[in-house]
């Protein structure tokens, strides 16, 4: 049963795909499997987290192929973390409501196309081989490029298209340098690499394909200067879609940075990170500037996510066990907030017809409650104590004051202080003022919009309030990233059995 | 462009394209070959209908739709790492049959590899005849 539980994560969702393709055929509908699948898939990574919580790292070598030559299912605390939350995202989604097209072929493979999300991004969470995050990467492309064009509108088609070809291009650098990497160590197992890493001496090539693995997963997780993609086509998607984009996939990369770079790429293993912090403040800068200046809602929060990867990335880049922790507390806050805040945008759209939020207004009084689920996690973001956005900040000064990163601590705090005032921008246009004449306001569709927001509000105020207990989870995870034996131990140790 | 020709050569050529397949599919294991070459030259036999221009068949086996393949294909690869899984051990991990002798084919290995490339074999079938299909429908317009 220990290994059960490692890889079923993946497995629940692949198992699904399958069985929604055959209803489809049959001209069934698929939204109630599916639904129920990713809720039997949270509680599942609940166990998950709760055992590696408790008994360490789990690890699976798949066809018994022991590591480093077979692929392994590596469930450290870090990865059982980010598949629970992004199992919860799924559902939340979900119970937001998808527009469908009718149901069996005319549904557009919706349900299948997010099973297959999600298969493609617990994938890349619980991998411990390179070349699998290579194909866990493509399997969660393909789906969420699917996705994004199945309204078949040209503007639809125009965003997946950069987001398809940007990414791509990533894809083919992360191959190069993932062959780099093999053809010089003959591995391609993180452990392992992190153990013969250690033993060449040859700094061009570890910062060669450092760089080409950092430029890759910096494309995936929208870094300065590599996320033109990113506003140009996440506003486009459908709302609960582009939610779903905008929680899970650029952390995928914040993620495979924070994997690699804690593990393979050390500046023990000769590898010169003092350029990622100055490219995290560009991050932050350029992407809170962006949203400053957006008046459409949803590419205003766009713009948002990525001057917070800005901040994660910055976590990475100091490094320190305070750091690293907060890192992880800091993705999981701004998953919870920033699909949450993309719902309520949704919902604003819906309401209106326009994504413009100078013509809408007067939510505040017709919606009350859509105000209160925008506000907590608007004001989480933008750091207002006592919310889940505040204890995450305020930790990653604290690492930043103790490495004495004293520009980072300035462009911390001015560009959270910009983050907040797009986000009273919102708050004024939509909610606050008066509702402009003639605005339409259009019943919503099918589904649970204000279940999912009630959700996310929750799961933020929980991370606010019980920050402690959540926080003590990431100093755990933290503490295995910043000690890479520990890691090794667990994966390579498994060789005996 | 409809060819009469063909479509009556396809009757013929499908079936021997189709058995070539499988038997390109079982021998994968040890020699070249395997599910995905054997899913190309299995597609093969259904795609000479439509070049014919008449498309493919309204009955039989040849009727067959492509998501019905990709289906069936995934299914099967999935349900091969099963026995490992239930086995206690990881997933995907290979058990074997006793080797025995038939004629023709010499000595016979079955294991769940072989279900796996099967699944491979009918996932290649399905997508291979879904952008046959799809290419067609484009033409039509």
């Amino acid at each position: 049963m220990n290994d059960l539980m490692v890889i079923a994560p993946i497995l629940l969702p692949l198992m699904t795909l399958i069985l929604c393709l055959g209803l489809e055929m049959s001209g069934k509908r698929t939204g109630m499997v599916s639904l129920i699948s990713v809720g039997v898939t949270l509680a599942v990574a609940t166990g998950l987290v709760m055992r590696v919580a408790s008994g360490g790292t789990l690890t699976m070598a798949v066809g018994g192929w022991q590591p480093p030559f077979g692929i392994v299912i590596v469930a450290d605390l870090l990865a059982a973390l980010m598949v629970w939350i992004s199992a919860f995202v799924v559902l939340a989604v979900m119970v937001y409501g998808v527009k469908g097209r009718g149901h069996g072929h005319q549904s557009g493979h919706a349900q299948v196309l997010i099973q297959g999300l999600l298969l493609g991004v617990n994938g890349s969470f619980l991998t411990g081989d390179l070349f699998n995050l290579y194909v866990w990467f493509e399997v969660m492309l393909i789906s969420s490029f699917v996705l994004m064009v199945r309204e078949k509108g040209i503007k639809q088609l125009g965003g997946g298209l950069i987001y398809v070809i940007l990414n791509l291009l990533a894809s083919a650098m992360f191959l190069c340098g993932a062959g780099m990497l093999y053809g010089e160590l003959g591995t391609l197992n993180f452990a392992d690499m992190a153990v013969k890493l250690s033993a060449v001496d040859d700094p061009a090539f570890v910062n060669t394909t450092g760089s080409l693995l950092f430029v890759a997963f910096a494309a995936k997780a929208g870094l300065f200067p590599f996320f033109f993609w990113l506003p140009a086509s996440y506003h486009r998607a459908d709302p609960a879609l582009s939610a779903l984009f905008a929680g899970l996939l650029t952390k995928v990369g914040v993620y495979a940075l924070l994997r690699t770079f804690s593990l393979v790429f050390t500046d023990a293993n000769g590898f010169s990170s003092d350029i990622i912090l100055y490219i995290s403040m560009a991050t932050m800068i350029v992407g809170v500037l962006g949203a400053v200046a957006q008046y459409n809602v949803r590419r205003l929060l766009a713009f948002h996510i990525i001057s917070q990867i800005g901040y994660m990335v910055a976590g990475i880049a100091i490094g320190t066990p305070l750091a690293l922790a907060s890192v992880i507390f800091y993705t999981l806050h701004h998953i919870a907030v920033k699909t949450c805040l993309f719902l309520v945008g949704g919902v604003l759209e819906m309401r209106t017809g326009s994504p413009d939020i100078r013509t809408h207004g007067g939510f505040y009084k017709t919606d009350p409650w859509l105000a209160v689920g925008f506000l907590i996690p608007a004001l989480s973001l933008g750091g207002i104590p006592p919310l889940s956005g505040f204890w995450a900040k305020l930790n990653l000064m604290q690492a930043g004051v103790d490495t004495k990163e004293w520009l980072f601590i300035g462009v911390g705090l001015g560009v959270g202080i910009l983050t907040l005032f797009s986000m009273v921008k919102i708050w004024n246009e939509s909610f606050w003022k008066d509702a402009p004449e003639g605005m339409e306001r259009n019943s919503l569709w099918p589904g649970k919009p204000y279940a999912a927001i009630f959700g996310f509000c929750c799961l933020t105020l929980v991370f606010s309030f019980y920050g402690k207990f959540v926080f003590g989870l990431c100093e755990d995870a933290a503490d295995a990233l910043h000690d890479p034996r520990v890691y090794i131990e667990s994966v390579m140790g498994g060789e005996d059995k | 462009m409809k060819s009469h020709l063909l479509l009556v050569a396809s009757r013929f050529l499908s079936w021997p394209f189709f058995i070539l397949s499988i038997w390109i599919l079982y021998r994968g294991h040890n020699l070249p070959g395997g599910g995905f070459i054997g899913g190309l030259v299995g597609a093969s036999g259904f795609l000479f209908y439509d070049l014919s221009g008449y498309g493919r068949p309204k009955q039989g086996f040849f009727s067959l739709k492509p998501f019905s393949f990709l289906t069936a294909g995934l299914g099967t690869a999935v349900l091969s790492g099963l026995p490992g899984l239930l086995a206690g051990k990881g997933f995907m991990t290979a058990f074997w049959l006793p080797g025995f002798k038939l004629p023709l084919l010499g000595s016979v290995h079955l294991g769940t590899p072989l279900v796996f490339d099967i699944g491979v074999y009918l996932t290649v079938i399905g997508f291979i005849l879904l952008l046959a299909d799809t290419l067609a429908e484009e033409e039509k317009l």
